[in-house]
């Protein structure tokens, strides 16, 4: 299938599951929906690196987090103009400020890219493992800076105030669930792209043998950056509207481990090889997590998670996905 | 008095640091020694410190009594796990990034459970000695922090003595160099890496003593220590038992350093901010060969 031909389908199913969402018109219905489109960005940014690439990244919290605060601190300026900037620029300021959230959500990924490209930079010459923990590190220096800078709130937190009502979506939730599914359509073409290019080519002999790809000429350190670079900035792309969506933000939220183990968890239940993964695996344990929540307790569903991804890992290396096409190459052989 | 401030930071730190020592045991020896990423190990951390709570708020033992009686519980543990480990990972070769996320797994479901059993609030233990504190001039030398330092020493001492004179301590050793070699030998690879490993988790149950009588510790507590106990590993160079201890002592002092002279807030960052630093200038340790 040609890329546009997947795009119009993508965006097809996108639009039909709005207009049946919209129609069901139940507010929790786009709060839930809008968590578990979250994921499946998260997913499927993980897996460029963590998947294609086999580098580990725990730090998706991070990333995710720097979305966050991208919105946060652009809020903040928002709020303070006259406090900040020199006189002269209050009132060209004053037409640009509040920001709208697609500008924000670009901004965000281009500051999570730069981010994942220093990181990158500093990590990805060492071995894979090294890598996994500095990624992990580089969360907790992150949350002690965010922690530490009063400006967006500090320890204390921030409020965002939001607008009830969005012009043509109606209620804000609709507008960030919308946008959400911009973004999910953007990460799984992107994914897909990728997966299909000479790039996803470069990437998996990485994941297969990196030292025998390097002895090739294949410019591992550069496909890794990039790699490091596309699944930051999708990460930050997806936290940005967070702040819109909870409307107060505090470190603990942004950092939350389970953003770390949903984005791992996910691609490892689907399947780590193909874009198709992660979405199955978000979609899946997502849904799973949203009826749990409901029904039984959040802290249930954490423990879910964390059980469901020992097991994938331990008896299906290779996800539903895997299974899937392990069944059917078995019924073509018989 | 800032030379008076100075001065004690320092010799809390070098406390905190032989603290740290105890933590990071477990690491060297599995991620250092075995090349197992075992960032489930603070969680193990955890469970001891919980395990020490519930006997102590239950019979008033002291948790260092109850971690030694504890240890043979956590080298079982550890036995169970490597086993696991090894037929779904180890045994078909190189697939670190499932072992990652295996492990990664068992420190949320850790974690998870010990929210789920004793809920989020602030857990700590009653021992008499907890409030005191031996002061020798201008220096003070809070016995909580004392005790678990100077029985942390003392275990770091012990294993260093059983890696470099008993001949299983050297076959570890010599499985982290070259496994073919030990099985000429008619050693089994496999049982001194599972010996090794289970030791590596058995230092744990201690490590959680110690954390509980120094602090009070919630289920999440583990986290903050993977970074701080991957950081001392690294800087000590893998798998040296001395530099590792050398390195905790490093951290502990800057730390209690920095949390003196510029706020609590900012400790975390400190040995984060060093793991990446020696990570990206210097991957093979201070003390790396």
């Amino acid at each position: 299938m040609r890329t546009p031909a997947f795009i119009l389908i993508l965006t097809v199913v996108a639009a039909a599951l709005y207009v049946a969402f919209d129609m069901v018109g139940s507010d929790y219905l786009f709060f839930a929906g809008y968590t578990v489109l979250q994921y499946i960005v998260l997913a499927t940014a993980w897996n460029i690196l963590g998947g294609y690439c086999g580098y580990v990244n725990f730090g998706s919290a991070g990333f995710f987090a720097i979305g966050v605060y991208t919105t946060v601190f652009f809020y903040a300026v928002g709020q303070r103009i006259d406090e900040i900037v020199p006189e002269f620029l209050v009132a060209p300021m004053q037409l640009i400020f509040p920001l709208p959230l697609p500008v924000l959500i670009v901004t965000a990924g281009a500051v999570a890219g730069f981010v994942g490209l220093g990181m990158g930079y500093l990590t990805l010459r060492l071995r894979g493992v090294f890598f996994a923990i500095a990624t992990l590190a580089f969360t907790v220096v992150l949350e002690t800076f965010i922690v530490n800078w009063s400006f967006v709130g500090g320890s204390r937190g921030a409020y965002i105030i939001v607008p009830n009502e969005v012009p043509v979506f109606g209620h804000l939730i609709q507008f960030l669930f919308a946008l959400m599914l911009v973004l999910v359509i953007v990460a799984l073409t992107t994914s897909r792209l990728i997966e299909r290019s000479k790039l996803g080519v470069g990437f998996a002999t990485i994941r297969d043998d990196e030292l025998a790809a390097e002895a090739s000429g294949v410019p591992t350190l550069r496909l890794k950056l990039v790699a490091t670079v596309v699944s930051g900035a999708l990460m930050g792309m997806a936290g940005a509207p967070f702040p819109y969506y909870i409307g107060y933000v505090e470190p603990g939220s942004a950092f939350n481990l389970s953003y770390a183990v949903n984005s791992i968890a996910m691609p490892m239940i689907g399947g780590t090889t193909s874009w198709v993964g992660p979405l199955v695996g978000a979609l899946l344990l997502g849904t799973l997590q949203q009826v749990a929540t409901v029904t039984i307790s959040s802290a249930v569903n954490l423990l879910i998670v964390g059980l469901l991804l020992i097991f994938f890992v331990i008896i299906a290396p290779r996800g539903i996905v895997g299974l899937i096409q392990d069944r059917w190459r078995g019924r073509s052989k018989s | 008095m800032e030379f008076d401030l100075l001065i004690n930071a320092i010799i809390a730190g070098l406390m905190l640091g032989g603290f740290y020592a105890a933590v990071t045991a477990g690491i060297s020896i599995s991620f250092g020694m075995l090349d197992i990423v075992n960032i489930a190990h603070p969680g193990f951390i955890i469970l001891g410190s919980y395990i020490a709570y519930i006997v102590n708020a239950h019979f008033g033992v002291d948790p260092i009594v109850i971690a030694i009686v504890a240890l043979p519980a956590f080298y079982a543990l550890g036995s169970l796990i490597y086993q696991v480990y090894y037929q779904s990972f180890e045994k078909h070769g190189q697939d670190s990034l499932r072992g990652l996320a295996f492990f990664f797994g068992l420190l949320f479901v850790t974690e998870v459970s010990l929210n789920l059993i004793f809920g989020v609030d602030y857990r700590s233990v009653d021992v008499p000695y907890i409030g005191g504190s031996v002061s020798i001039g201008a220096m003070e030398f809070p016995v909580r922090m004392l005790v678990p330092c100077l029985v942390s020493l003392a275990m770091f001492g012990g294993l260093q003595l059983f890696m470099s004179r008993t001949f299983i301590g050297r076959a570890v050793m010599a499985v982290s160099q070259d496994p073919p070699a030990l099985q000429l030998m008619a050693v089994d690879p496999i049982r001194i890496k599972r010996i090794a490993f289970s030791i590596s988790i058995a230092t744990a149950s201690m490590a959680g003593a110690f954390l509980i009588i120094i602090q009070p510790v919630i289920p999440s507590a583990g986290r903050e220590y993977i970074g701080r106990v991957f950081a001392i590993c690294v800087l000590g160079g893998l798998g040296s038992l001395p530099g590792t201890l050398i390195a905790a002592l490093m951290i502990g002092v800057i730390e209690s350093i920095t949390s003196t002279f510029y706020g609590p807030s900012w400790s975390p960052a400190v040995s984060f901010g060093l793991l990446l630093l020696t990570l990206a200038v210097r991957p093979s340790g201070l003390f790396g060969r």
